[in-house]
C-alpha cells in the first residue's frame, strides 16, 4: 500500500475524456433552431408559440410520464435534452394554427411510439419527430394541410392559403407551367414570407442553424449538402426536360427539405455512423423526396422520405464500413 | 357472379402454383439429418447453455450420435440433465450410459471485503476481464475474485448471485448444474466444478493464491500461505501444496474435517455440515492456540470456527 | 500542414513542464530493476542476494526469442530478487539493490563531450546494432519494443526512411521536447548511427507544432551544419492525437499506409524510433552507457513543481513525486505514462522503468468517468477512430459475445490510442469494452492457429 491512506482510482486508459456530452449535442442542436424559432414567432406570432410550447411541453411530460410509470425507471432521462429536441422539432413541422389536442396526440404517438417502445434514447429505428408528425399527417389530413398565410400572428381564424408546395404539385398535374408564376419570389421564400409549416418557412434561418451545428461539429457535412445537392440536381433536371416541374431554387426552398435536411435527417439515432454512409442516405433522400414530391399524391415528400430512409440505416451500416486505415483498394 | 368467380379462379390458381412450386422447393433443397439427432435434442434440457462443450443442445445431440456410431459415450455428458437425461441419450441410441458423479460449482475465493482489504478504487466497464487487465484489480490479491460479476451473467440458469455484503459470488447448489460456463468466464479462474460430495457434503481450500505466504497475508487475511499444515494433517493424502497454494482432491478426501481445524487462514472451509457440537476435548495435542497473525472475522456464517 | 488521414482528436495540451529544464534526480536509497521492463520475454536474474554491482553492471540477461538485458543503473548490494509489485499492477521478478555510493563501471565514458561519427571512425553497421542490442535499448515513447530487432529488417525489406518520433502527442508529458531541446546535436548523431545501421539515407524528424522552439532549434542546426548531418530534414506536424503511433506517424511524414496486422512498418520501408531512443543509442554507441537513466516528466494540475527529471531507471516514483513538492492532497489517480494511453498505479513504490514516459497525478475530480448513458450513435467514435474502425459496434459485439463479428470488423487493428472513448458524449467505455474483445480475439485466432499447426 502507498504510504499515505489514499484509495488511487484505477481504469484503463484513456483517463482524459473530451468533455462532449448527450446534453451539449442535444441542447446544441436546440440553440441551431433558435433562427428558425425566431422567424416563426415574427411569422405567425401567437399561434406558433402556442403549437411550439405545447409540443415541447407534451412531449418532455409524456417522456417522464412513461419512463416513470409505464417502463419504471428510476432515472430521470428528460434532462439529456432529447424530449425537449423532439418536441421543437414536432413543432417545427406543424401548422401554426393546429389545435392543441392534436398537437398532444402527436407528441404522445412521437415519444410514445416513436421513441419510448424502443427502450428511449438511441434505439429508435425512426426519428421520433417524424413519425409524430407523419402520424398526424395521415390522421388529420385537413388540419395538418391547411397552412396560415404567413404573417397571421393570431392562433384562431387565420387566413389559410396554397403553399407554394401545393403550386407545384398543381402545375405539375396540370402542365401548366403559367401556374408556377403564383409562386412566391426566390427571396420571398428564403426568408421565410410565405405558407407552410411553423419551423419550416424560413430556409436562411434554418441554413444559419445549420452552419452553427457543423461549426459546433455537431454534426457533419454530409447529409445535409448530399440531401440538397440531388434534390437540386433533380430537380433541375426535370425542369429542364419539362418547364411546368418548378425551378430546383424554389424546390429547395420550399415546404419542409431545408429543415429535414439540416434537422430531421441529421438526426444521431437514425442516420448512419459511416461518411460513405451518411452521402448514399442523403442521396437517396434528395431522390425519394423529388421523386414523392413530383409524382405522389402528396405535395410534400420529405418525412416519408427520411422515414423510409431511417428504415434502411441499420441495411447500410451493415454493409458500408469506414475505409480501414492502409486497406489496400481492391 | 362472374366476378366471384374470376376472383376464385385466380386466386387458386395462385394458390396451387404456389403450392407446387414450395413442394419441388422443398424436395430439391431438403437437408438429410439423421432423425436420431432430432430424438435425442428432444430429451435434451434445450437450455442451450453449451457447457457439454458444444454449440448448443443440437449440437451435442449431434455429437451424442456420431460418438455412438463409432461405439462409446465416453467423455459426453449433460452437465444439466446429469446422469438421468444421459441414460436417456444412451437408451435412444442403443448405448450403456456412463456413471457420473454429480459436480457443483465452487467459489474459491472468501477475500469478502473485510478480510481483504480494498487498495484502490476500479472505475471503468463493470466487467472483471477489465478489471483484470490492471494488475491485481482493487485489492493486493492478483488471484482473488474481482467482484464485477462475469459469472452472474455467464449463468443460465440463475444459479450464481453476487452477495453485496461480502463482494463475493455465492452459488445457489439446488440451481447449479455444473455446466462450468461460470468457470468459463472468470479471467482468474476461480471457479472451480467440483464433485459435490457425500449428502453434498465438501471440504474445500477457498483461495486460489500463488503468492508466497508473507505477500498473500497483506492481501488477505484468509489466504492459503501454503504452511502446510493441513497436508500434514491430513491421514488420506488428499492434500497436496503446489505453486504455494494448497489443494484438496474430491475423490481421497473423507471429510474428516481435521484440515479446517487445522488451517491457521482459516482457509478451509467445510461445505453443507451440519453445525458441530461444542468440543469437551481438546482435538490434536500440537493444535496452535491462536493463528499467528491477526484475528480473523468471522466471515462465513455457516461456519463455526470458535475454538473452545 | 502534414498529418495522419482518418480520424484523430486533439485533447487539451497542458503541456505544464515544457518550460522546465531537465533536473537530475537524486539517486535513491533502493532501487528495483523489473525483468519485465519490454516487450517480449523477461530477462534472466544473474545476480543473487549479495552480490556487489556497480552502475552498469549486467543484472538480467536477455531471455530466450525477443527480449533484453537490464542493467543496474546504482551501485550496491543486491538485496533479493523476488517478486515485487511493479507498474502492471502485479508482482513480477526483479532485482533489488540497495545503493551504497555511486560507483560507476570504468568502462562507460561519463564525459559530456559530443562524440561524432568523424570519432567513430569505420564502425561497422553490424557494431553499432551490437553495442544497442547489449545495452539493453528498448522503443522508448512507451511500447519497449527491444530497438536492436527493429535495426535488423527481416529479409526482403529495405529501410527507405528512418522517422524519428519527436511528436510527443500525450497531453503533459514533455520529456521529449526538453531532451530535443538540451541535446539536440547529440540525437542528430543518434539518427546518423541508425542511418548507418540500417543502410538507410534519409531520415526525418516529425515534430508537432506545439514545439515551435525545438522545430526551430533542430532546422536552424541541420542548415548550419549541412555537410556534418546529411539526409535528415525536420518535418514539422498539425497537432493531432494519436500522431505518435507508429502508423499515424508513418501515413503524416511519408505518406504511406502501413496495411493490417501482421504487416510491419518494415514493409511500407519505414522504421519508426522515439526521440528518447535516439539518444540511448547516442549514449550506447558513442559513450559505451548501457540503457541505466531517462527523462521522466513528473507533472499534474495540482503538483506544486511539474519538472521534467532525468532519473536512474528502478528510482520509485515517490522519490520523483517528492522532489517534485510532494503528492498533492487531492490525487486521484496516479498515471504512469500520459493521459491517453498511460496505465494507471495502485502504488507509488513503483519504480522508474525504461519504458517510463512520464508520472501523471491527476486530481481527484478529472480523475472520475462521467456518468455512461446509452449510445446515441452519433458516429463521432467512427470519425475519430484513427484506424478507421467502428467502435461503437465492436463494443456492443463485445457486449453480445459476438468475437466473429469483433474479428470480421478488425478489431485486432486496434490501436488502443482511446479516441473513441475520449470523444463519446456518453461516456461510453468503448476501449475498455474493445480491449476485452481484442484480447479475447487474438486467443482465438492464435489457438485457431496452433490447431492448423498440429493438424499439419
Amino acid at each position: 500500500m502507498p504510504a499515505q491512506n489514499m484509495k488511487p482510482i484505477i481504469s484503463l486508459s484513456p483517463h482524459v475524456h473530451g468533455g462532449d456530452s448527450v446534453q451539449k449535442n442535444m441542447y446544441g442542436v436546440c440553440i441551431a433552431l433558435v433562427p428558425a424559432l425566431v422567424a416563426s414567432l415574427y411569422f405567425f406570432g401567437v399561434g406558433s408559440a402556442i403549437v411550439l410550447a405545447t409540443s415541447v411541453a407534451a412531449c418532455v411530460l409524456f417522456e417522464w410520464a412513461i419512463t416513470r410509470f409505464i417502463l419504471g425507471r428510476e432515472k430521470l432521462t428528460i434532462c439529456d435534452g432529447s424530449a425537449v429536441l423532439t418536441g421543437l422539432l414536432l413543432g417545427f413541422n406543424l401548422p401554426s394554427n393546429l389545435p392543441i389536442w392534436i398537437i398532444i396526440i402527436g407528441a404522445l404517438v412521437a415519444i410514445g411510439v416513436g421513441k419510448l417502445t424502443f427502450g428511449g434514447l438511441g434505439c429508435n429505428p425512426f426519428n421520433p419527430a417524424l413519425v409524430g408528425r407523419v402520424f398526424l399527417l395521415i390522421s388529420f389530413p385537413v388540419q395538418m394541410t391547411t397552412w396560415p398565410v404567413s404573417g397571421q400572428l393570431g392562433y384562431v381564424d387565420v387566413e389559410t392559403g396554397a403553399t407554394p408546395l401545393f403550386i407545384m404539385k398543381e402545375a405539375i398535374k396540370t402542365g401548366d407551367a403559367s401556374l408556377l408564376n403564383q409562386l412566391p419570389s426566390s427571396l420571398d421564400m428564403l426568408l421565410g414570407q410565405t405558407g407552410g409549416s411553423l419551423g419550416e418557412i424560413s430556409a436562411l434561418c434554418l441554413l444559419i442553424g445549420c452552419v452553427y451545428m457543423l461549426c459546433r461539429k455537431i454534426i457533419t457535412w454530409h447529409i445535409p449538402v448530399s440531401i440538397l445537392g440531388t434534390v437540386f440536381v433533380l430537380a433541375g433536371l426535370f425542369h429542364l426536360i419539362d418547364p411546368s416541374y418548378a425551378n430546383p431554387v424554389q424546390v429547395i426552398l420550399s415546404g419542409g427539405l431545408m429543415l429535414g435536411a439540416c434537422f430531421m435527417a441529421t438526426d444521431y439515432v437514425t442516420s448512419p455512423m459511416t461518411a460513405k454512409g451518411q452521402l448514399i442516405y442523403g442521396v437517396a433522400i434528395g431522390v425519394l423526396t423529388v421523386l414523392i414530391r413530383d409524382f405522389g399524391s402528396y405535395p410534400e415528400g420529405m418525412s416519408f422520405a427520411i422515414l423510409i430512409m431511417n428504415g434502411f440505416t441499420p441495411l447500410i451500416n451493415t454493409y458500408v464500413k469506414p475505409k480501414r486505415f492502409g486497406e489496400v483498394k481492391k | 357472379m362472374n366476378v366471384i368467380l374470376i376472383a376464385v379462379i385466380v386466386l387458386g390458381g395462385i394458390g396451387l402454383v404456389a403450392a407446387l412450386i414450395l413442394f419441388l422447393a422443398g424436395k430439391k433443397f431438403a437437408v438429410h439429418e439423421d432423425e436420431r439427432i432430432a430424438k435425442v435434442a428432444e430429451v435434451l434440457p434445450q437450455a442451450n447453455c453449451g457447457g457439454c462443450g458444444f454449440p448448443g443442445c443440437s449440437g451435442f445431440a449431434g455429437a451424442c450420435v456420431k460418438a455412438a456410431d463409432k461405439g462409446s459415450l465416453e467423455g459426453l455428458l449433460c452437465p444439466v440433465g446429469g446422469q438421468p437425461v444421459m441414460e436417456q441419450v444412451a437408451d435412444i441410441l442403443g448405448m450403456k450410459a456412463e456413471a457420473s458423479a454429480p459436480k457443483v460449482a465452487v467459489v474459491r475465493c472468501n477475500g469478502t471485503c473485510e478480510s481483504r482489504p480494498r487498495i484502490a478504487e476500479f472505475d471503468g466497464a463493470q466487467s472483471c476481464k477489465v478489471q483484470q487487465m490492471l494488475g491485481s484489480g482493487e485489492t493486493a490479491c492478483a488471484y482473488g475474485c474481482l467482484g464485477c460479476g462475469d459469472c452472474v451473467a455467464a449463468c443460465q440458469f440463475d444459479a450464481i448471485r453476487m452477495n453485496p455484503e461480502t463482494g463475493l459470488p455465492e452459488v445457489d447448489e439446488e440451481k447449479c448444474t455444473a455446466c462450468g460456463a461460470c468457470s468459463k468466464a472468470c479471467p482468474r479462474g476461480i471457479i472451480e466444478i467440483r464433485l459435490k460430495g457425500l449428502k453434498n457434503r465438501r471440504v474445500v481450500v477457498l483461495c486460489n493464491n500463488k503468492d508466497k505466504g508473507a505477500q498473500t497475508r497483506k492481501a488477505c487475511s484468509v489466504g492459503c500461505i501454503a504452511c502446510q499444515k493441513c497436508v500434514k494433517v491430513c491421514k488420506f493424502e488428499a492434500i497436496t501444496v503446489d505453486a504455494n497454494l494448497a489443494h484438496i482432491d474430491a475423490e481421497k478426501c473423507k471429510l474428516c474435517r481435521k484440515c479446517e481445524d487445522e488451517c491457521p487462514q482459516n482457509a478451509i472451509h467445510a461445505f453443507n455440515f451440519p453445525p458441530r457440537k461444542p468440543k469437551v476435548e481438546a482435538p490434536v495435542a500440537d493444535a496452535p492456540a491462536a493463528p499467528a497473525v491477526n484475528p480473523v472475522p468471522n466471515v462465513e456464517p455457516a461456519k463455526e470456527q470458535e475454538k473452545a | 500542414m502534414k498529418t495522419f488521414n482518418i480520424g484523430g482528436v486533439h485533447p487539451a495540451e497542458n503541456k505544464l513542464s515544457a518550460a522546465q529544464p531537465i533536473k537530475v534526480a537524486a539517486i535513491p536509497k533502493q532501487a528495483v530493476f523489473s525483468m519485465f521492463q519490454h516487450i517480449g520475454a523477461p530477462a534472466v536474474p544473474v545476480v543473487k542476494k549479495g552480490d556487489e554491482v556497480k552502475v552498469g553492471t549486467l543484472l538480467g540477461e536477455a531471455g530466450k526469442g525477443l527480449s533484453v538485458p537490464v542493467f543496474s543503473s546504482v551501485s550496491g548490494k543486491v538485496n533479493k530478487v523476488d517478486a515485487v509489485l511493479d507498474s502492471s499492477g502485479t508482482r513480477r521478478m526483479a532485482v533489488v539493490v540497495d545503493v551504497e555510493g555511486d560507483e560507476w563501471l570504468e568502462t562507460i565514458d561519463r564525459s559530456d563531450k559530443l562524440v561524432t561519427m568523424k570519432d567513430l571512425g569505420n564502425i561497422t553497421a553490424e557494431e553499432v546494432v551490437n553495442r544497442i542490442k547489449a545495452a539493453g535499448i528498448v522503443g522508448m515513447g512507451g511500447a519497449t519494443f527491444p530497438t536492436g530487432v527493429k535495426l535488423m529488417p527481416p529479409p526482403g525489406t529495405k529501410a527507405e526512411a528512418i522517422i524519428v518520433n519527436a511528436v510527443e502527442c500525450e497531453p503533459y508529458l514533455t520529456a521529449d521536447h526538453r531532451l530535443m531541446l538540451e541535446k539536440p546535436e547529440q540525437i542528430l548523431v543518434g539518427i546518423q548511427l541508425i542511418k548507418h545501421a540500417v543502410n538507410c539515407p534519409k531520415a526525418y524528424i516529425g515534430i508537432e507544432m506545439n514545439k515551435p522552439d525545438a522545430i526551430h532549434l533542430l532546422t536552424n542546426l541541420l542548415k548550419e551544419k549541412a555537410a556534418q548531418y546529411p539526409g535528415i530534414e525536420v518535418v514539422p506536424l498539425k497537432v493531432k492525437y494519436p500522431q505518435g503511433g507508429e502508423k499515424q506517424l508513418i501515413d503524416a511524414v511519408i505518406g504511406r499506409q502501413v496495411p493490417a496486422p501482421p504487416a510491419l512498418p518494415i514493409n511500407v520501408g519505414a522504421i519508426v524510433q522515439n526521440v528518447g531512443t535516439v539518444y540511448a543509442i547516442y549514449e550506447a554507441v558513442t559513450k559505451n552507457k548501457p540503457l541505466i537513466e531517462r527523462i521522466i516528466t513528473v507533472t499534474g494540475k495540482s503538483v506544486k513543481q511539474p519538472s521534467n527529471f532525468l532519473a536512474r531507471i528502478g528510482t520509485p516514483m515517490q522519490q520523483l513525486i517528492d522532489e517534485a513538492g510532494g503528492l498533492p492532497e487531492d490525487t486521484g489517480k496516479i498515471i504512469g505514462g500520459g493521459p491517453m494511453m498511460g496505465r494507471a498505479l495502485m502504488s507509488l513504490e513503483v519504480p522508474v522503468t525504461k519504458g517510463s514516459s512520464g508520472l501523471l497525478l491527476m486530481t481527484e475530480k478529472e480523475s472520475r468517468r462521467g456518468e455512461v448513458s446509452p449510445c446515441i450513435r452519433c458516429a463521432k467514435c467512427v470519425s475519430a477512430c484513427p484506424m478507421g474502425l467502428e467502435p461503437y459496434l465492436l463494443a456492443s459485439y463485445t457486449r453480445l459475445k459476438d468475437w466473429d463479428g469483433c474479428e470480421k470488423n478488425d478489431v485486432t487493428s486496434c490501436i488502443e490510442c482511446g479516441s473513441c472513448a475520449f470523444t463519446c458524449p456518453s461516456n461510453r467505455p468503448l476501449l475498455d469494452n474493445i480491449r476485452v474483445a481484442k484480447q479475447t480475439v487474438m486467443g482465438i485466432i492464435k489457438a485457431r492457429h496452433m490447431e492448423s499447426i498440429t493438424k499439419k
